[in-house]
């Protein structure tokens, strides 16, 4: 989840998500060494004591700012395009999941074996137990087990919402009438938080995304539960 | 195909991927097999024959269309899609 005055993304959960990452962090470096050039010039210039009135053109460093700047493009393209082509790999999935936006809370149905469909509302402030967060838990958490590609179809019972989950490098938008596909991989055990992420009225900020990566032989344990319990 | 569909019925984990609809709008996909398995059903009893091949396109619709756009029944499907 987010921390407090956090900077940067959240700890990837996901491959795609460590390839964001790294892609970003070489971008932003790029960003950085450009700003701090150009930064370095302009105080060069301003604090400098002479002035060259007789500077008309010159063809080496006209040929250099040219050049650099469309190398520097290509080493930011190449990575760019290879995660645009990675996120658009056939996979198949394990098992499909349909996230379902109401107003206000979210709903799974696990539909590939039975019919397993549950509710999912935040977990109100003055109801929460000590060491949960506020805002951003919820009563029934999507399940997933991990190392397992996972299909999941978005979509909305009423108006937009967003589901999102920004350590899986997830968001896609639910729109009624429409199944949204976005498929992943969760690497690593754990829980994962997002927030719908489309205005969709008064609760907006109050329908979180609880997503909990757990192995396979639980996860079939957990089936197993949810459909006694509904 | 060198499974049978008995086979392919017990194996079956989720909707496979289909290159009908590579994209990200799945809304067809979830329509066309939903109305796949009922032609199917229809051939196959016009002709007196087992209708367990159509199985398989029930198992797919399930595991894509939401409970909601089902169990309104087929109009809510032609709404949806």
């Amino acid at each position: 989840m987010a921390l407090p005055s956090q900077l940067g993304f959240q700890d990837a959960g996901s491959p795609l998500m460590e390839e964001l990452l790294h892609f970003h962090d070489h971008a932003l470096m790029v960003v950085f060494l450009i700003s701090t050039m150009v930064l370095y010039i302009i105080v060069a210039m301003v604090t400098a004591k002479l002035t060259d009135k007789l500077v008309l053109d010159s063809q080496e460093i006209e040929i250099i700012w040219t050049v650099l700047p469309a190398i520097i493009l290509i080493l930011i393209a190449l990575p760019s395009l290879r995660i645009l082509y990675l996120m658009d790999e056939i996979n198949d999935p394990h098992l499909t999941i349909k996230a379902l936006g109401h107003q206000w809370y979210w709903s799974y149905e696990y539909t590939d074996y039975e019919d397993l469909g549950f509710d999912s509302y935040m977990i109100p402030t003055h109801d929460l137990t000590p060491g949960q967060f506020r805002l951003l838990e919820a009563d029934h958490r999507m399940v997933i087990p991990t190392e397992s590609p996972a299909r999941v179809l978005i979509s909305a019972e009423d108006v937009l919402h967003s589901w999102a989950v920004p350590a899986l490098g997830i968001k896609a938008d639910a729109v009624p009438g429409r199944l949204n596909q976005t498929t992943f991989i969760v690497n690593r055990p754990g829980v994962f938080y997002g927030q719908c992420s489309e205005i969709c009225g008064a609760n907006h900020s109050f329908m979180p995304i609880v997503v909990e990566a757990i192995p396979l032989e639980h996860f079939e344990n957990w089936t197993s539960l949810m459909s006694e319990e509904t | 195909m060198s499974e049978t569909i008995d086979e392919k019925l017990k194996n079956y984990r989720t909707a496979p991927f289909d290159a009908r609809f590579p994209n990200t709008n799945q809304t067809r996909n979830c329509y066309q097999n939903y109305l796949d398995y009922h032609r199917c059903n229809k051939a196959l009893a016009a002709k007196d024959q087992d209708q367990t091949p159509c199985q398989w396109y029930m198992r797919v619709y399930k595991s894509l269309c939401p409970m909601s756009w089902v169990s309104c029944g087929t109009s809510a499907l032609i709404v949806q899609s």
